[in-house]
């Protein structure tokens, strides 16, 4: 062979070999940058998660927030509600009482007993049916504000258990009542 | 949840629970104007051991608290026969009496109570008798010779030989009251307690035959009605129903209860058969129907209903199913109960804005007031006609009084402490009448 094919072959094999060289780097270039990449997107992935358990932590926390004003509007409100004498009536104000009562049982699972009371006058069975109609007068009046009827229950103790004991109206009025519990 | 809550047997003769604070005792507020002077004797005691009670203080006490009767001081009497030939009538036209009552009392665990009858002015014996029985019962023979007495005196049986169901409750300031069935002689001694509660007992009532009571407890924490026999102290819930059970009301036949039931929408009375336990709706109406009461017969019952607005009385016929209005005096008039007699109604009545015992004569619809106390409720009939038993109000308690049919007499009967309220007078202790 003459020596200019001789450097031609070392030249050619040269360039094969650093031919060779560079596309051993590239890929390697690929591999750290898919690496950097897949990292990335890990990153990104880690930071929405954080992100929507900050979010429903912030929804729980808003939740109870609203349960705890809920609980605390039907505190409020009282649990005892007042009639007229002789009457099964929902006053303005046992409706607005209720209400809250209402706003309370559509954001839980509670039940609830409703006991109806009168006053002493008259005689004790007629006044026993008197209590049911003032129990059973809330009960409608919160199931028909979407509270299930199953979580219900209305019973009458007539003019038995007073919260006030003498007579006269100041007595009775304390009497006349339903008793949410 | 711990209910608080024990069933006290009651065997004849037993007592096991002499509640003293519910004790009652009678005062007599209003007599007749001239009650007739009558000499009881102390019995002579002719029997075994010591004589357990003083049977003519019993009699005398009855008689005395008819109102009709001023019996003579012991102190003023001059001697003490028991027997005709000690007898010296004398003796008690010096003291004015206007008859003599003497007697013996004989035996030992089984005792005989004999008694003789005297007029002191024509000086003749007017009558006699002999009661026998159990010495635990002795009290109740006692009030046998009263019953006979009376009745010899005036033509009307007495009923002192009664008893009397009520329900005493003490309100405890920490909690929930303490309530107690009760059952007393009918001058209040003896009582014992058939049931004891923290949660309400009401309605409490008679069977014909005077062996069972029935009544509404709360104790499952709704209303139910019970049945509990007064010899073997066996209870029975007879209802479990949904809503009001309330106003049991043997029928005179004892075959059937008439009640009060909510479950089909509203308060309504129902029949049930107490053998087979149906049930059978009497009334089917929006209105409340309440407090059936049984006509002698048993062939119709009274009750309250607001049909028409307010409270009234209405009858109806079980064989047609017909109901009458019965009242038609005053604004509210609830809670009626028949005299044996089928003529008297006794119940409340408004007027004066108050709440009064009123009676009604279902012939002449003549209606008599005839209480002056307001707040008047649960009124009962005595076995004879004679006397209404009712509860008022005495402050912040509930107490008993009585008044004669007529008018004529009152007395009170206050327990030490606690409210008495629901009075149900007995039918007749034996089934002599």
């Amino acid at each position: 062979m003459t020596v200019f094919a001789r450097i031609g072959r070392a030249a050619l094999v040269g360039a094969f070999v650093t031919v060779l060289a560079a596309c051993g780097g590239s890929v390697k270039e690929d591999e750290a940058a898919a690496a950097e990449a897949a990292a990335q997107q890990q990153a990104a992935q880690e930071a929405a998660r954080a992100e929507a358990a900050r979010q429903q932590a912030a929804r729980a926390r808003e939740e109870a927030a609203a349960q705890a004003a809920l609980a605390d509007a039907a505190t409020a409100a009282g649990t005892v509600f007042y009639f007229d004498f002789d009457s099964s009536e929902l006053s303005r104000e046992a409706r607005a009482a209720i209400d809250a009562h209402i706003a309370l049982m559509l954001s839980n699972r509670a039940s609830a007993r409703l006991e109806g009371h009168t006053d002493e006058r008259g005689s004790r069975a007629y006044n026993q049916a008197l209590g049911e109609r003032r129990a059973n007068a809330v009960r409608d009046y919160m199931v028909a504000n979407g509270v299930p009827a199953y979580r219900l229950e209305s019973i009458s103790y007539g003019e038995e258990n007073p919260v006030a004991y003498g007579s006269g109206e100041s007595n009775w009025q304390q009497n006349r009542r339903v008793e949410l519990k | 949840m711990l209910r608080m809550l024990k069933v006290v047997l009651c065997v004849l003769g037993l007592s096991l629970s002499t509640w003293a604070s519910a004790q009652l005792s009678i005062e007599i507020t209003q007599g007749v104007d001239n009650p007739t002077p009558v000499a009881i004797v102390p019995f002579a005691w002719r029997g075994v051991g010591a004589p357990s009670e003083d049977v003519a203080r019993i009699v005398d006490n009855d008689l005395a608290h008819s109102g009709q009767f001023a019996p003579v001081n012991r102190r003023d009497m001059l001697s003490f026969p028991s027997r005709a030939s000690e007898l010296y009538f004398r003796d008690w036209r010096a003291i004015s009496a206007e008859y003599i009552v003497i007697g013996e009392v004989r035996g030992g665990a089984r005792i005989e109570v004999e008694y003789q009858l005297f007029d002191a002015i024509r000086q003749v014996k007017i009558a006699s008798g002999v009661v026998s029985g159990v010495a635990s019962e002795t009290r109740m023979l006692g009030h046998q010779v009263a019953d006979q007495i009376y009745e010899q005196l005036t033509g009307i049986p007495g009923a002192f030989a009664t008893r009397l169901l009520y329900v005493s409750v003490n309100r405890n300031p920490n909690g929930k009251d303490f309530y107690r069935l009760t059952l007393a002689d009918s001058d209040g001694r003896r009582p014992i307690v058939l049931l004891e509660s923290r949660d309400p007992i009401l309605s409490p009532a008679w069977s014909p035959d005077g062996s069972e009571v029935a009544y509404v407890s709360y104790e499952t924490s709704r209303p139910a009605i019970y049945r509990q026999n007064l010899m073997t102290g066996n209870r029975e819930q007879l209802t479990n129903f949904t809503g009001l059970n309330s106003s049991p009301a043997w029928s005179p036949d004892g075959s059937a209860m008439a009640m009060v039931l909510s479950k089909d929408g509203n308060p309504d009375l129902y029949l049930m058969d107490l053998a087979t336990r149906e049930l059978t709706r009497l009334t089917q109406h929006y209105a409340i129907d309440t407090e059936p009461t049984w006509m002698p017969d048993g062939r119709s019952l009274l009750f309250t209903s607001d049909r028409g607005g307010k409270p009234q009385i209405y009858r109806y016929e079980l064989q047609t199913g017909r109901i009458n209005r019965v009242t038609f005096e005053g604004a509210y008039n609830a809670r009626a109960r028949v005299a044996q007699d089928g003529r008297n109604v006794a119940m409340i009545h408004q007027s004066g804005g108050q709440y009064h015992i009123a009676v009604q004569d279902l012939v002449t619809d003549r209606v008599t007031v005839l209480t002056t106390t307001d707040l008047d409720e649960s009124p009962t009939i005595a076995p004879n006609g004679s006397m209404v038993l009712y509860a008022t109000k005495d402050g912040e308690r509930s107490i008993l009084r009585a008044v004669a049919v007529d008018g004529g007499v009152r007395f009170s009967l206050p327990a030490r402490e606690g409210s008495v309220q629901e009075p149900a007078w007995s039918p007749y202790v034996n089934a002599q009448r």
